[in-house]
Formats: C-alpha cells, structure tokens, sequence
C-alpha cells in the first residue's frame, strides 16, 4: 500500500481574510490533488528537533500544484500563530495529505447541498463552493454562516459576488450590521428552517466548526427530520460537552 | 540534516512527558466523530456481542450495570493530534463480558447506534485491555463522548473506542470498520504513528 507522502510546501502568497485569520497560498511539489472537504495535516519542526502536527482544511478546489489553507490565529496557539504570524512568502512547509474520504463534496452529485458552517468550519464549505463552481455544476446549494460579526469573515469579496444556485445567509452572533433583520444571537432552528432545505428535498448536509456548534445544528437537522446518515460533520473544536 | 521549520521554537517542552510521535498534549476534552451525536434511551439499549457461529449474547442496561466493574485510567491518543494523559473512566471489561462466549475468530467488528463501525483483533480487547464504560471522571459519560456507553481501547489512536457501542460481531476474516474503508489505518498504534493507510 502507498503512504501518504510528506511533501515540502513553499508558501506562495499570503492573504488576509481578516485581522487574526489567513490564507496561505502553497505550491506543493509533488501534489497528487483532492476532493473537497479532505485535510492535510502540517508539521512543524523547530531546531532541536522537536516536532508537532495539526490538520487543516483545503480551502481550494482542485487545481494542479496549489492548494489554500485558511488558517485562525488561535490566541495561546503553539501552530496557529506561527501560520499566521512568522510564516512569509518563500519559506517552506511540511504536508502530507490529502486526507478524509468522508466529509466530501463531489461535484457528481446531484442532491441538493447544505452547508452550515461557524467560524473558521466555512474552510472546507468555501472549497466545496468552489468545486462546485469550477465544475460548473448546477447543483443547488445553500449556505449558513455563523460568525461572531461581519468583520470576521473570511472571503467576503467572493462570497459578496452573486453566484448562480448559491444562497448566502450570515448568521452574527454578537455584533449585526446596521439595519440588520436578524438580531444577533446563536444559530436556531428558525435560521435552519429559512436558511436551509426541507427535509423532504433529501439535502446533504454538511456542517462545520466548533463542536458545540456543530452538536445544535445536528441535533437541528435531526429534530427537522434530516436523515442522520445524510449529516456530515466535522469538528474543529477545541472542547468537547 | 531533516527538515527546519524557519523561526519555529514550540512550546516549551515538559521533558517528563512522553507522546508517540506527532502528538501533542491538550487539557480539555476535544469531540471528533462523523455525523450527529445518537441519542439512545436506556430502556431501548442493549450491547450484543456475535459470534462467528451466528449465536448472540445480550445484555440490557441493568445487567450491564450488575456485572462487576473497574475503574481504568488511560492516557487517550486522537489521531487528530491531541493526547489527554490520565483520564478515569468505569466500565465492565471486555473479559468479563467475554468469559462465557465460545470463539475462535480472530477478528472484531465493532458496531454503535449511529451506524459507525470500526474493527480490530480479537486479542485488542481481552486481557485486560478494553472495557464498555459508561463513566468519566466520576460522572454519566455525556452523550457526545459516547454515552450511554463507549468501548475503551487506549493503546489504539482513540477512533478504536467506538462511541455509542451496541455490540461486536466476531469474525473468522478482517473487516474494515468506517474510517478503515475511509483511508484511515488497519490497526492504529499511536506509538507507531500508524494514521493512514500505508503508514
Ligand atoms: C480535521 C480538522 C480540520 C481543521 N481545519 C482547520 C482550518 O481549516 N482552519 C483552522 O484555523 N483550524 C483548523 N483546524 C484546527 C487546527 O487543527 C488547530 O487545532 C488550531 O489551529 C489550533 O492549533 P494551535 O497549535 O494554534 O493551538 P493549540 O496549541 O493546539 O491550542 C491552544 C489553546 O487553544 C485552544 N484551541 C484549539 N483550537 C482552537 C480553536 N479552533 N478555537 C479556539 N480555541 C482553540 C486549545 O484548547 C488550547 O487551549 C482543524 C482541525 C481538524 C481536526
């Protein structure tokens, strides 16, 4: 059987998406490609030796030797400042990846998609946006995007632009634009029932973020009589309940 | 000379510890799983183990509650990263629950409510080295860690301690689980850093 490979990444570009959020644009020799939703894993390796890993979503779709990681700076963080903070353009990274055969999105498919993602969980959704796109697929999707206020999110000139068959609904947590409809607050059943599809539609769900996010808007989907083995999830979190 | 990560220190490393490779400590308790958490009344739940010969064993609630029970702490490998060191569960051991049942499959297919599966060999969970708990640190295991009862396999990355276990068919062949059809390793040694298929 083939092993996953370690392959060296050079950062290309980097882009903010928001002050403590980045994206980081990698040319990876070597890339054999990747579906949308599937992680890498990073390791990091100092002077003496030490190393450590963590995973992070693929933010683009598919295309040749470039791959984007969207990544937050967690405060305290041991990776996630040093991603956002040290790394520059030209130095270089160690990957290994594609991975996860589940929490996918492929552009065959013909049901209707939902995504409900919070926080830094749009990474993996914005690639299935973008695959579906750059298949030019005509499947219907509709996204929910929970974040604490509208200057936390991540590809907003992408996601301002109209894309045909794509429904966008933001959901603030604390702080709402002016003249804002929705007052701030948690993701209910209300916003999933607006914001996504009946049950009867027979969606894949997909649904990333912090766990605690994604045990209520599970348990929502369930309670609106989605079919278990059609949510998929992925949990970023740090705690668990 | 292997490969630097330019102006990367780490953390300051606590010598005393020692992780498999690639693992990092956490103090919190980090969920992973595939899909939405099952809910399973306790009067609806019952843990089965099958056996080769097509002959099952059951056990409700209460009478997994009667058999005698032990107390492990284990330290816990994720194969997303994190390791949590020393953690204290109760449960029944797998060797009580085996001790009346005839096989000789080499092979386990373990199965939860939900739908997950995940598989190992039979001698992984005898011999003093997995349980069915239903507590954590002195409390109801919550729903999300796996509760009402979970399988306990600590020296295998933690996808092996199925949530929401219902039972364990024996098998004469190997039958990969959920995350062993999706890309993940056979068998799953943190220590030797077995994640993936190949590794
Ligand atoms: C499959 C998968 C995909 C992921 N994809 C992404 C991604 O696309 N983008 C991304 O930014 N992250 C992603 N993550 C999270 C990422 O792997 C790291 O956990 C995160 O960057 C924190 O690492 P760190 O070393 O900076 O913090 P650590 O040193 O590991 O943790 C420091 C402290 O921060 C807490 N903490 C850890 N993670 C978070 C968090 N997300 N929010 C708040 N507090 C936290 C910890 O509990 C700890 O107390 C993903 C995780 C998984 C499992």
């Amino acid at each position: 059987m083939r092993r996953l490979a370690w392959h060296v990444a050079k950062l290309a570009e980097i882009r903010d998406e928001t002050p403590t959020a980045r994206t980081l644009v990698l040319d990876i020799p070597g890339w054999p490609g990747h579906l949308a939703g599937q992680h890498v894993d990073v390791r990091l390796t100092a002077e003496d030796g030490y190393s450590t890993q963590r995973s992070y979503s693929i933010a683009s779709a598919a295309d040749g030797e470039r791959v984007d990681l969207t990544v937050q700076r967690v405060a305290d963080g041991e990776v996630s400042p040093y991603l956002t903070e040290e790394l520059r353009p030209g130095d270089e990274l160690e990957i290994r990846g594609p991975v996860g055969g589940w929490f996918v999105w492929r552009p065959d498919g013909t049901r209707p998609v939902l995504l409900v993602g919070g926080g830094s969980g749009i990474v993996p959704l914005m690639a299935m946006i973008r695959a579906r796109e750059q298949a030019g697929s005509r499947t219907p999707f509709r996204l929910l995007y929970s974040l604490r206020e509208p200057g936390e999110r991540y590809y907003a000139e992408e996601l301002r632009k109209p894309i045909s068959g794509l429904d966008v609904t933001y959901l603030y947590t604390r702080v709402v634009p002016d003249g804002w409809a929705r007052p701030a607050g948690r993701v209910t059943v209300a916003d999933v029932n607006t914001g996504g599809w009946p049950a009867e539609f027979r969606p894949e769900c997909f649904v990333c973020g912090p766990t605690g996010f994604v045990e209520t808007v599970s348990d929502i989907l369930l309670a609106m009589g989605h079919d278990a083995t059609a949510i998929k999830t992925e949990r970023f979190g740090p705690t668990g309940g | 000379m292997g490969f630097i990560s330019r102006g990367f220190r780490g953390r300051p490393r606590d010598e005393g510890v020692k992780l498999p490779p690639g693992q990092y400590l956490v103090h919190d308790f980090p969920v992973l799983s595939a899909g939405p958490t099952p809910r399973v009344p306790l009067d609806r739940w019952e843990f089965a183990i099958d056996t080769e010969d097509g002959k099952t064993h059951r056990w409700s609630w209460q009478e997994l509650m009667a058999l005698p029970s032990e107390t492990p702490t284990v330290d816990l490998h994720c194969v997303t990263k994190w390791s949590k060191l020393g953690t204290a569960w109760k449960g029944v051991s797998l060797d009580t629950l085996f001790a009346d049942v005839e096989s000789s499959a080499e092979y386990a297919l373990v199965y939860s409510y939900g739908g997950y599966t995940t598989n190992l060999p039979v001698e992984d969970l005898l011999d003093g080295k997995a349980w069915i708990t239903y507590e954590f640190d002195g409390e109801e295991l919550a729903p999300a860690h796996g509760g009402p009862a979970r399988l306990l396999v600590p020296h295998l990355y933690l996808w092996k301690s199925a949530k929401w276990v219902q039972g364990i068919r024996l098998l004469n062949e190997d039958w990969p689980g959920f995350w062993e059809t999706a890309g993940y390793h056979n068998y799953g040694d943190p220590w030797r850093e077995q994640r993936y298929q190949g590794d």
